[in-house]
């Protein structure tokens, strides 16, 4: 067992973090306040890689695996967290139209989204009445012919208003049972009638649009079926265990960035006539949550390893993603806390890795949902 | 045996780093009993031999030749050493300008000895001489000998004092073979401005990200005016394509050593201060109170450079 | 084509300097990095590949660590490496550097087009290696190239000068070191880092280029290094506007005496 990165890791994790440093973190804050994503980015970033990591180069990925793409996420996400989430997800629909497509869907869309043809990719999932609980959703797929005709909405959809492609679930068999009533679709951005609402006001990765999108009599290619009817479910699940590398990653980005930030203000600011940092009551907080956030990256980079290896990893992503979520916030929190009055205000920059970290315990399974899956992992479904 | 200087003249003007070079040179002669010679290379040139003996020049060999107009590395470098095999000389002191830069390690290599480049002082003792030289951008100064016959060294400008003396001063002439040179130069561009170079400059004005945009250059330039100086700046505001490159001082641009350096709206970052580190007087003017340039500063002034130069510029012009 | 870029890995920028017990200065722990300028030179001989085709060979003289700067620019596109790597070059000067370089170059790797190299190594920023080596293969050189063009086998590169630029057409083979503004470095992709794994990098001993020990004798030796003096906080002028300012002049005047 050895704990170092080899040197293609590291020369990964230093180009990525040469890129995230130079390139998204001077714009972050402007992204945050300017409600917007800088998708000239997106595009440097694809063509140098980030948008399909995992995929294999055939479909114009990177090939770089799991553990370097958990490094770069981490990158990223001290940088601009807003952009992270965005390529964390792009990411995530570019495996799972891999691990799932047929050879004319991996063809015709993963390189599309590895090139930056495509600026994201998105995932639709969630339904206002149907988020923990994605198997209660309602948006229909009606079969007709060599279509299927799809009518609903889904809430919360990253990168809506510039992803070119959408992986869609909607419930196929009402009648089936719970566990196969649901199947995936491939939609394409501009198809008749399907619309992007407006973006939600959000607290925080404020760059990074979330919106609803509605379909209404929505025709789409029965070709455009991803994987097999009713199994829809699986995939879903299946792509969120990757997903959740993912953002565990970019939580424990987050976290890094405001901690560091906070240890050098720390050092340089005075109060009672000496740097704040040489009270112990702040160095024991420092101690605290450089360990939590320690423990968390080796939970994230064990996961990391085991989906590499193509191992069983579903509970350790999720103990990853709940604990480094978990971790990543109360390090925000105390990265405003050191800073005081000035940790509360735009001027510096943790007031927004605490806004941005908060959705972390929240999207892509909220915390409760990943102590569901640990629970049930370990203790069987009972 | 002798100490040779390499003369550098540009349109037929001396540059002020030869007469530095030369009271160097001289000082060093008197301690180690070498004669000091001078070699002065161009084309109608002849002239400026009369010049170069105020400071104790034993000897000057002129090469005036037309091919020698204009200066390219491997025919320059092509003399010297003919002039090296002739002479023999135990040192051959050069700028550390563009041209010193460039010809003193080609001379080097076709004499093939050792070069210390950028000097901020050479020692004459226990018959040997000893070379200091920043590395790491000013972050530690090595102390260097040369091993061999011949010992090269370019010399940081402004750093030298400029001293006249008395030499025997005669002057004779050096026709070695020239060969033609593999580079044509087919245009200059000097960048119009009747201020001084930066790195030959005694007083240097800079400004950085502070200034809040390329209007704010206009202060500085202000202020270069009344005090005769050159207009430097910070990496942040040539990325910013507020100056031309070649205004930065620091690590990745110029380094200088004026006796006096204005530093408006300048962080003072370890970088910048490569560059201007070996300033005799430094002068920070910042808004924050905990910028790194006050740490460096010999005078350092808290406050908003918009209220700060102006009334600089005023309390200057009145004293003029 | 054959397009050559010597590299050269140096400290960071941001790296605290230590000068050991010893006097020497330290690299523990220091974070290695491509000289700053080279990666300007690499990215030119890419550019130039892209434009008239041809291989780009990257080469350096260095230790084992040299290997992942190497690794580095075969990433951003160069094609294959060459690491001469010998004990006796620890330490090395300019001198011995370019001696190594030139023997390569003039015979295992002959038969090059352009040579680019960074205009001094931010490390110790001396400066030397581009002229000696130009010298040493008999080249046409432009030193500190902002700007470089290759038409008909014409090479024209602007240089900076003192005070202004040039403009200069070399022969080729010609030799040209970049300066900050001759192009926009590119990061690798990461596609690149992983194909740079299989690209080509061979190891050579000063015995594979026919050269013994005595023919990379150091000229120039280090007798020790310290820290500078440092230089120390001055006095902080405090007041009305114009009363600091009054001040500031006449202690330019009187007391530093440099006006
Ligand atoms: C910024 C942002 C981006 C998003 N991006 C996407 C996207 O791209 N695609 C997509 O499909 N979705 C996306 N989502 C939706 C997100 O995945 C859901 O919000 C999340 O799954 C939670 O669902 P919910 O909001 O409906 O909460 P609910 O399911 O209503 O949960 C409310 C609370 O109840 C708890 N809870 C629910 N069930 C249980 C239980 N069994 N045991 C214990 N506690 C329980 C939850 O943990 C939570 O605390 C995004 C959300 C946000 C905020
Ligand atoms: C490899 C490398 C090489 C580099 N090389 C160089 C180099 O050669 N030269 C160089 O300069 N930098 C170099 N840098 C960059 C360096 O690290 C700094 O980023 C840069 O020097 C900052 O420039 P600045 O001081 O103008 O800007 P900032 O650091 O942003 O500082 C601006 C300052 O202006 C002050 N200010 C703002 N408004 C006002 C006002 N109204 N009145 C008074 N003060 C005001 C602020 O308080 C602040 O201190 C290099 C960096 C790297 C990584
Ligand atoms: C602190 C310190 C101070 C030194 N001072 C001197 C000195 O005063 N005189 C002296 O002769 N030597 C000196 N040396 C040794 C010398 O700097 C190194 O041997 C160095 O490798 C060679 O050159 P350089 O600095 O001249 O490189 P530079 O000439 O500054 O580098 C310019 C370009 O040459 C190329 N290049 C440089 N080194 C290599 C390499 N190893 N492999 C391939 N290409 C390369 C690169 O393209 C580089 O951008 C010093 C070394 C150190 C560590």
């Amino acid at each position: 067992m050895d704990f170092f990165l080899n040197n293609d890791e590291l020369m990964i994790q230093e180009v990525v973090r040469d890129f995230a440093q130079s390139e998204l973190k001077p714009n972050a804050a402007i992204l945050d306040k300017e409600h917007r994503m800088d998708l000239g980015n997106l595009k440097k970033m694809a063509d140098l890689g980030f948008m399909g990591m995992n995929i294999s180069e055939t479909y114009g990925g990177a090939e770089v695996g799991v553990l370097p793409y958990s490094l770069g996420m981490i990158e990223v996400a001290r940088a601009c967290a807003a952009t992270a989430v965005t390529m964390s997800v792009t990411n995530m629909v570019a495996e799972v139209i891999c691990a799932f497509g047929n050879e004319e869907q991996k063809q015709k869309y993963v390189p599309r989204i590895c090139s930056g043809e495509y600026s994201a990719g998105a995932f639709g999932l969630t339904e206002s009445m149907a988020g923990s609980d994605p198997g209660g959703m309602k948006t229909t797929a009606v079969r007709e012919g060599d279509h299927y005709r799809l009518n609903g909405s889904k809430i919360f959809i990253t990168s809506a208003e510039y992803a070119g492609v959408f992986v869609v679930w909607a419930v196929t068999d009402k009648e089936a049972p719970r566990s196969q009533r649901i199947s995936a679709f491939l939609v394409e951005k501009g198809t008749p009638g399907f619309t992007v609402s407006k973006a939600e006001e959000k607290m925080g990765q404020c760059g990074s649009c979330t919106n609803e999108i509605v379909f209404e009599d929505c025709l789409i290619p029965s070709e455009n079926l991803l994987g097999e009817e009713g199994f829809g479910l699986k995939i879903a699940f299946m792509a969120l265990d990757g997903g959740r590398i993912g953002i565990a990653s970019l939580a424990l980005g987050v976290g890094l960035e405001a901690i560091d930030y906070a240890a050098e203000y720390a050092k340089e600011r005075e109060q009672f006539g000496r740097p704040i940092a040489t009270f112990q009551g702040l160095q024991w907080r420092f101690a605290d949550t450089y360990t939590e956030l320690e423990a968390a990256r080796l939970l994230v980079m064990q996961a990391a390893f085991l989906k590499q290896q193509k191992k069983p990893f579903t509970t350790e992503a999720s103990m990853a993603k709940l604990y480094a979520s978990e971790a990543a916030n109360r390090a925000c929190y105390q990265a405003v806390q050191v800073l005081g009055g000035n940790g509360y205000t735009a001027e510096y920059p943790v007031e927004r890795l605490y806004r941005d970290v908060r959705v972390t315990t929240i999207y892509e399974g909220t915390s409760e949902i990943q102590r569901l899956v640990i629970a049930q992992q370990i203790l069987g479904r009972l | 045996m002798s100490i040779v200087v390499c003369v550098e003249q540009r349109d037929g003007k001396l540059r002020k780093i030869t007469f530095e070079a030369l009271s160097e040179g001289k000082r060093l002669a008197t301690a180690s009993g070498e004669t000091l010679k001078a070699l002065l290379i161009g084309s109608g040139i002849a002239g400026l031999a009369d010049e170069l003996k105020k400071y104790g020049v034993d000897e000057v060999a002129v090469v005036d030749n037309e091919a020698l107009a204009a200066y390219t590395s491997d025919v320059y470098a092509a003399v010297l050493a003919a002039y090296i095999a002739q002479e023999n000389p135990a040192l051959v002191l050069f700028g550390h300008s563009a041209v010193g830069k460039e010809l003193a390690p080609r001379t080097a290599a076709k004499v093939d000895c050792g070069l210390v480049s950028d000097c901020l002082a050479v020692t004459f003792a226990d018959g040997d001489y000893l070379f200091s030289h920043p590395v790491y951008a000013g972050k530690a100064i090595g102390s260097y000998k040369v091993v061999g016959p011949v010992r090269m060294a370019t010399l940081r400008p402004n750093v030298f004092a400029v001293a006249e003396s008395e030499g025997a001063g005669a002057v004779v002439d050096f026709a070695p073979e020239i060969p033609a040179a593999k580079v044509t130069i087919t245009g200059v561009d000097m960048a119009s401005s009747d201020r001084p170079e930066l790195t030959e400059a005694d007083i240097i004005c800079s400004g950085g990200r502070g200034l809040g945009g390329p209007e704010g250059f206009a202060l500085i330039e202000g202020l270069a005016d009344v005090l005769g100086a050159a207009v430097g700046s910070s990496r942040a505001a040539v990325d910013a394509g507020w100056r031309e490159h070649a205004a930065q001082v620091g690590q990745t641009g110029k380094v200088v050593s004026p006796n006096l350096y204005v530093a408006s709206g300048i962080s003072g970052a370890i970088q910048h201060l490569a560059g201007m580190g070996s300033s005799k007087v430094i002068v920070g003017i910042n808004k924050d109170g905990e910028a790194n340039i006050f740490n460096v500063a010999d005078y350092g002034i808290e406050g908003d450079l918009n209220k700060v130069i102006p009334a600089l510029i005023e309390k200057l012009k009145e004293l003029q | 084509m054959k397009i050559v870029a010597c590299i050269k890995q140096t400290f960071d920028t941001e790296a605290k300097i230590v000068v050991g017990g010893d006097g020497q200065i330290s690299d523990e722990g220091v974070n290695l990095i491509v000289n700053p300028y080279d990666e300007y030179a690499v990215e030119e001989a890419i550019r130039t590949k892209e434009k008239d085709g041809g291989e780009v060979v990257v080469v350096t003289v260095g230790g084992d660590k040299a290997q992942e700067a190497l690794r580095y620019c075969l990433a951003m596109g160069a094609d294959r490496a060459v690491l001469i790597n010998d004990p006796a070059l620890a330490g090395a000067d300019s001198r011995a550097v370019s001696v190594a370089l030139a023997k390569l170059l003039s015979e295992k790797e002959a038969g090059f087009d352009i040579i680019f190299t960074g205009k001094e190594s931010v490390d110790d920023g001396v400066g030397q290696v581009p002229s000696r080596l130009a010298e040493k293969l008999d080249l046409a050189q432009a030193n500190v190239v902002t700007a470089f063009e290759l038409s008909d086998g014409k090479a024209t590169a602007t240089r900076e000068i003192d005070g202004g630029s040039e403009t200069l057409e070399l022969v080729l083979p010609a030799l040209i070191s970049a300066q900050k503004g001759l192009n926009e470095v590119r990061y690798p992709s990461l596609p690149g880092i992983m194909k740079a794994k299989r690209k080509p990098l061979e190891v050579l001993a000063l015995g594979d280029l026919g050269l013994s020990v005595d023919d990379v004798a150091s000229k120039v030796e280090l007798v020790a290094a310290e820290l500078p003096p440092a230089r120390k906080a001055g006095q902080r002028l405090t007041g009305e506007v114009d009363e600091v300012v009054a001040k500031l002049v006449q202690l330019l005047q009187d007391e530093a005496k440099v006006i």
